[in-house]
């Protein structure tokens, strides 16, 4: 409540809640974005990197004199120079305990360690005469034993890629709540099932770009960067090249795309950053296709053998579960690359009230790029291994799948409650969204409809998917483990003479519509129209501090902090108002750009007089009276650790039998993000992380040979979702706000791509089920159908 | 005989959305690098160089065409329009307003090519089924979307320029 006794959903010209179009979003549509490659600069260098061939291999020598003596060659760097400047990292942290990892360069010295590494960078006038020169560099390899498969890293005769680590295991982290072994004992039923998750990857269509610019005479690095979080970056640079805090600006403005790949810390990005200030002029790296697959975090690449015991009446009782991942060579700085398998661990049965629970999770090194967090990170291997052995359970007991989920849920009315792995659960909503799902797809007539075509020879299934989503994350995600992450975020409203309202905000856009719904929520607190707030964002000079915009943060925490900013600022305006109109502060209240008297709503004097009194003739205000037209407020979840929400997802496709292809009929998402800011936004969200999670599920795979060579580092051969293969997707939301904040926003980034994979997955299957096959693996692709139906 | 030196670039002269231009192009260098490098058009967007992800599509004598396919000096005696051209044009305003109100945009990146896709299917009239569009718009990808949004900005775009041309029939 905001303590004026009317809730944000009550305020006069309140914008939240509304779909309200993206004021950002024109210029987009006019072909006007400031990507980072569009970004001018005078005297501009570019650089290409020299990335390994091999996926592990010592570096002999490079000779590096011919590609000196190319056309338009400004500099060439090996590690070893590069070294002089940037400090190498380690991807470890401490609330991770036993985490490993090895010391990682901007530019590999001495050896390397997957296909894409950079080792060598060359600058040059343009990046066509850079990647001429790159061809003139002379190296010597001497190539090592890669360890690929991430089954096989683990064995005692597996080379160990960091020897120093003696083997390739960076985490282990095991859970065991209650006697497992007894309650799979003692179990009516048990399945059980291997599920194999491929490695993905983000392919933001605007690949990873980054301008540097240090102005020796000004001793500031200006950086350009595509990137989620620029104040983490901005600090990361001061630790690495050695600058204090003032000597360095990160600014993001548009970004095509992230998904979790631009939050992380890129050494051909650092490099660019050191060879600006080396050659002390502005130089620009913009990722090729090419070297994106090959250099962009990869995610996923899973292997989960698990099992779940049920009752004869189709309770689950326990749930067990082993999960190995393979991460690369490194873990990825600063987040790690731990992060994934542990919220696998987290949330694995997470909708569910069995109280059982065994988890065990490896995470190995390997040959190949390195893996972090991707949207929803370790969201669709839970809900995957769960849902898929719910599915089975329910087939082998005779029961609908549909009942087996509504038994077996986490009570609406049991919250707050602990859930089986130990989370805090304020207050979710899955019996409500079922019932919702149900209706809004007409399950029982769906059934009807696939027994029909099934006796016509056509295979249809229904999958649904049960889930849960970690947002709004504390301190607890990074900060506790000593990363330099802000969990907090800040936003500062000020107001101008004429009645605008600039609002700078340290969450950050990437299309999401961040700055859309600061703008509904700062106009809505302040009291103006929504065309008369700028916001500015993704630039750590001019913005509080905060973490940026990733795990589903946005909204619910820098949206909080922009609400506590404008009920500042409006009570600061109306003490002022109040003492020029000789009134009682209480009477009066700011609507829709005016002081109005709070009970008529009858306009006492307009935001432009006002403004003009205080900024222009601050003689005639009462003494004493010092006006403050800017409010700074920041915001950090602290009741819970973070605000998990709940949604369910429905899948009806089509298998054909003999080709294997599947065909999407239809897709439904009901899901409880808390206050819904911007229907318009969030059902966009979520449909766009529906369809990322059924790219996972059916397409996209970066595939490598047994030497560790990516095979399909183009977009032609990496399969990505086309609208022409995808649905038409329902969505629908229960709404259960959260109690930390004000404006009871929680996170809607990733629901669609946590629970899209299970869905499809389980309506394969079900399809599948009159012919006793059933498909397991990731990417579901043609061939993986037509092996469970023994065809080939 | 001495064999002729390689011609690393050549003056050309087109039509730039609407207006003269000439300007030496390298040989080698794509027409979207050539877009974007000569005359700033920083709305052609380089996503795969590959002609797979359609975010460099401008229109070729009307048709829609992946600028990184083309070579540059290749748009020799063209008429080449891009998102810009097409904007200054109103050639478009519907439809970038329809993608403004259904949100069928989220980061950006697409959204030039997938205009002009877009604009080159609206041009051939009618009022196209879903599955038309869906069809047309499959060499543009969209990492953000999902696709439905987009879709139904170009139906409705579509059905609206159906409704007004039957109009002025009448």
């Amino acid at each position: 409540m905001s303590g004026d006794g009317l809730t944000f959903l009550d305020r006069p010209n309140s914008y939240i809640g509304r779909s309200v179009p993206r004021p950002n979003a024109r210029r987009l549509l006019e072909g006007r974005g400031v990507y980072v490659d569009d970004v001018p600069a005078a005297r501009l260098a570019h650089v290409a990197f020299l990335r390994s061939p091999y996926a592990h291999a010592r570096i002999v020598s490079i000779d590096t004199a011919d590609a000196k003596a190319m056309p338009g060659v400004i500099a060439v760097a090996t590690g070893a120079e590069l070294a002089t400047v940037c400090t190498p990292w380690v991807g470890v942290l401490g609330h991770f305990k036993g985490l490993r990892s090895a010391p990682q360069h901007a530019l590999a010295v001495d050896r390397v360690a997957w296909v894409g590494e950079p080792f060598a960078a060359i600058v040059a006038h343009s990046r066509a005469e850079a990647e001429d020169a790159l061809a003139a560099i002379q190296v010597e390899f001497d190539p090592l034993p890669a360890v690929v498969d991430m089954e096989t890293a683990l064995d005692p005769g597996s080379p160990a890629i960091h020897p120093d680590l003696g083997d390739n295991l960076a985490f282990e982290r095991l859970l065991e709540v209650g006697d497992v072994d007894t309650a799979f004992r003692d179990a009516a039923l048990v399945v059980e099932e291997t599920f194999r998750f491929g490695r993905h990857t983000g392919v933001c269509l605007e690949p990873r770009s980054i301008l540097a610019d240090w102005a020796a005479g000004d001793g500031l690095l200006t950086v350009h960067h595509s990137c989620q979080a620029p104040h983490m970056v901005h600090d990361i640079l001061c630790k690495h090249l050695s600058l204090s805090e003032s000597a360095v600006r990160v600014l993001c403005k548009d970004v095509g795309g992230s998904f979790g790949i631009k939050v992380h810390i890129y050494p051909d990005e650092m490099a660019t950053c050191a060879l600006s200030l080396m050659l002390k002029r502005p130089v620009k790296f913009v990722a090729d296709r090419l070297e994106s697959f090959q250099s962009d975090i990869h995610a996923r690449d899973h292997r989960v053998t698990a099992r779940m015991a049920f009752s004869a009446d189709g309770d689950i009782l326990a749930l067990d579960m082993d999960d190995l991942t393979g991460i690369g060579p490194y873990s990825v700085y600063p987040r790690t690359s731990a992060v994934e398998a542990n919220q696998v661990v987290n949330l694995t049965g997470g909708p569910y009230r069995h109280r059982y629970y065994r988890a065990r999770a490896r995470v190995v090194l390997q040959n190949k790029s390195p893996t972090c967090q991707y949207r929803a990170v370790g969201h669709p291997i839970a809900t995957m291994v769960a849902e898929g052995l719910v599915d089975l359970g329910a087939a082998k007991l005779g029961l609908d799948p549909f009942a087996l989920r509504e038994r077996n849920v986490i009570p609406d009315d049991a919250y707050p409650c602990t859930g089986v792995s130990g989370i805090k659960l304020e207050k979710l909503s899955h019996q409500t969204a079922l019932a919702k799902l149900k209706a809004m797809m007409d399950y029982d007539a769906l059934r009807a409809e696939q027994a029909a075509y099934r006796e016509r020879g056509i295979h249809r299934g229904i999958g649904l998917a049960a889930f849960i989503e970690i947002t709004n994350p504390s301190a607890a995600f990074y900060g506790v483990g000593g990363a330099r992450i802000s969990s907090q975020d800040g936003c500062t409203i000020r107001l101008d003479p004429q009645g605008g309202v600039v609002a700078s905000v340290s969450v950050t856009e990437q299309g999401q519509g961040t700055e859309g719904i600061i703008a509904q929520i700062v106009a809505t607190a302040v009291g103006v129209p929504m065309e008369r707030v700028r916001v500015i964002s993704g630039d750590t000079q001019s913005t509080p501090y905060g973490g940026g915009t990733w795990a589903s943060r946005g909204a619910g925490i820098g949206g909080e902090a922009a609400w506590q900013a404008g009920k500042a600022l409006r009570a600061n305006v109306v003490a002022v108002a109040a003492a020029i109109l000789q009134s009682d502060p209480e009477s009066l209240d700011l609507r829709d750009g005016a002081v109005v008297d709070a009970d008529s709503g009858l306009e006492r004097m307009p935001l432009s007089e006002l403004g003009r009194i205080v900024y222009f003739r601050p003689d005639t205000l009462p003494p004493g009276l010092q006006p403050e037209f800017v409010a700074t407020r920041h915001y950090v979840p602290k009741d819970y650790p973070f605000a998990f929400t709940n949604g369910v997802q429905a899948s009806y496709v089509e298998v054909d039998t003999e080709t294997g292809f599947v065909r999407l009929l239809k897709h439904w998402c009901v899901e409880d993000c808390g206050t819904v800011l911007n229907p318009l936004l969030v059902d966009e969200q979520i449909r766009g992380g529906i369809v990322q999670g059924i790219g996972g599920a059916l397409f996209e795979h970066c595939l490598y040979d047994s030497e560790g060579q990516l095979l399909n580092g183009s977009m032609a051969d990496y399969l990505v979702p086309m609208a022409g293969e995808m649905p038409d997707i329902e969505v629908a939301h229960v709404v259960s706000p959260t109690a930390t904040s004000e404006i009871g926003a929680k996170g809607a980034g990733e629901a669609g791509t946590a629970g899209a994979p299970a869905a499809v997955v389980n309506a394969i299957n079900d399809a599948l089920r009159p012919f006793d096959a059933r498909v397991s693996r990731q990417p579901v692709t043609p061939e993986v159908v037509l092996e469970a139906l023994g065809l080939i | 005989m001495v064999a002729e030196a390689p011609q690393r670039e050549r003056a050309i002269a087109f039509t730039l959305n609407g207006e003269s231009v000439r300007c030496r192009a390298q040989s080698r260098a794509h027409l979207g690098d050539l877009l974007r490098a000569e005359f700033g058009l920083t709305g052609v967007h380089l996503g795969c160089e590959h002609g797979v992800c359609g975010a460099c599509t401008v229109l070729v004598d009307g048709r829609a065409v992946r600028s990184c396919l083309m070579l540059g000096v290749q748009a020799d005696g063209t008429t080449v329009e891009t998102v810009e051209g097409l904007t200054e044009s109103g050639r478009i305003r519907d439809l970038q307003d329809a993608f403004h109100t259904r949100n069928a945009l989220q980061c950006g990146y697409c959204t030039p090519g997938m205009l002009v896709s877009a604009a080159e299917l609206l041009e051939e009239g009618g009022t196209p089924s879903r599955e038309v569009i869906r069809d047309a718009i499959s060499g543009n990808y969209c990492r953000c979307t999902g696709y439905q949004a987009i879709v139904d900005a170009i139906e409705t775009t579509a059905q609206a320029r159906h409704a007004a041309r039957r109009e002025a029939a009448e």
